[in-house]
């Protein structure tokens, strides 16, 4: 129980979202371009860590289809922004010893000779430690 | 006019036309970019976390050594742009990021967020404006119909970036009738391209890159044009079922001015 409680309190300092704000609109999932990417989406995302729930979160593909394009954060009438959750989450695995989720053994399958930069540096920030 | 210039690591690699454009264009509208000496990559995305402060560390680097030469910072990758004017916000605003960053890096003068940041395109609307630049055009580019994409980082968040209305932005259909054609108004312009979810999930990137496009071309664009590498990669690479061309914005501004 009281891991529970920590591990809530540590997303909850990461991301600086007060997940209380939200009144369940469903604003940002109806206006998030990967929902149908997502098992749990982003207002899903906004009460299960108010209700601790962090745990299925952590195991959930959803870390690494949100594509952190702030839709969520913009358009949330209550200025909760989701985003910051999904990634404070996505941290709390990742940064775990051997938990990264991109490893450079596994780039020269994923590359291609036109993909930018850009693209590798990014994903190694969102997915590895 | 005399901005000090980032340009990010991508622009040195597989974006030089982006780079390349932009700086011929920048001084024959009389504007001088003096790239940073040293700079560092950004990281492609801004940490998001509160406790993220390694992470921060290139872009206040650049920020500091921009303010250090008295200059505004001009940038020009979205990517670049949004990481360093966001970080540039927490130097303004977070007093646990700005002690941690300045205990770490023993500046000269510790960095509070002074130096300005400008994309490229703000420093062609607030710098030169955009009326300028029409004068200077000697081959508009008249009749076509050109689809500005603006993705999500050059607008979003927008209380941060401040760079155009986040829902309705208009500085690229400016910018479009600057160099003499004309802008396609459609409903994906501000929306996600994928962005890097392409390196390990293509099918996604594919979904939302033809999801754009087909929204541009259905509102009858013949060209699109963006700031940013990975959506010009994920437009032309992911978005495969439309063949609309994608170019950067510097590209016509380079032909506009009779410079390409
Ligand atoms: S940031 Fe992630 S959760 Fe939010 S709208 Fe974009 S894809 Fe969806
Ligand atoms: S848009 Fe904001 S208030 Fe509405 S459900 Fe999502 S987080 Fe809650």
């Amino acid at each position: 129980m009281e891991n529970k409680q920590q591990l809530t309190e540590q997303i909850l300092r990461m991301s600086g979202v007060n997940a209380r704000k939200c009144m369940r609109c469903g604003k940002c999932t109806a206006t998030c371009p990967s929902f149908d990417e997502m098992e749990y989406h982003p207002h899903q995302f906004v009460y299960m860590v108010e209700k601790g729930d962090i745990e299925p979160l952590m195991k959930s593909e959803s870390l690494y289809t949100c594509l952190t394009c702030f839709a969520c954060v913009e358009r949330c009438p209550r200025n909760v922004e989701p985003a910051k959750l999904v990634e404070a989450v996505r941290l709390a695995v990742i940064r775990e010893q051997g938990a990264n989720h991109l490893k450079p053994q596994d780039l020269p399958e994923l590359w291609d000779e036109d993909l930018p930069q850009q693209a590798i540096v990014s994903a190694f920030r969102k997915y590895s430690k | 006019m005399v901005f000090s210039y980032y340009p990010g690591c991508t622009l040195k690699t597989k974006a030089k036309d982006l780079d390349r454009y932009a700086r011929i264009s920048a001084e024959a509208l009389g504007v001088t970019l003096e790239e940073l000496p040293e700079w560092q990559c950004c990281g492609g995305v801004y940490p998001v976390a509160k406790d993220e402060i390694a992470t921060k560390l290139s872009s206040v680097r650049a920020l500091n050594s921009a303010g250090e030469m008295g200059n505004d910072l001009v940038t020009l990758c979205s990517a670049c742009h949004n990481v360093i004017k966001q970080v540039n916000n927490d130097m303004r605003t977070d007093e646990n990021i700005v002690l941690k960053v300045n205990n770490y890096l023993k500046l000269d003068k510790p960095y509070a967020g002074e130096t300005n940041v400008l994309h490229y395109l703000e420093m062609l609307r607030d710098a030169v404006g955009f009326d300028k630049i029409k004068e200077k055009v000697t081959n508009p580019l008249t009749g076509v119909k050109i689809a500005p994409y603006y993705g999500c980082l050059l607008l979003r968040p927008g209380s941060v970036m401040q760079f155009d209305d986040p829902e309705n932005p208009s500085i690229m259909e400016d910018f479009i009738r600057a160099i003499g054609a004309e802008p396609v108004s459609y409903s994906m312009r501000n929306e996600c391209c994928g962005g890097y979810v392409t390196l390990e999930n293509k099918s996604l990137a594919a979904k939302k890159s033809n999801n754009v496009l087909e929204s541009a071309v259905s509102a009858g664009a013949q060209m699109v044009i963006t700031a940013c590498p990975l959506c010009l990669y994920n437009l032309n690479k992911n978005g495969s079922d439309y063949d609309i061309p994608v170019h950067y914005f510097t590209e016509l501004l380079a032909q506009a001015l009779g410079l390409k």
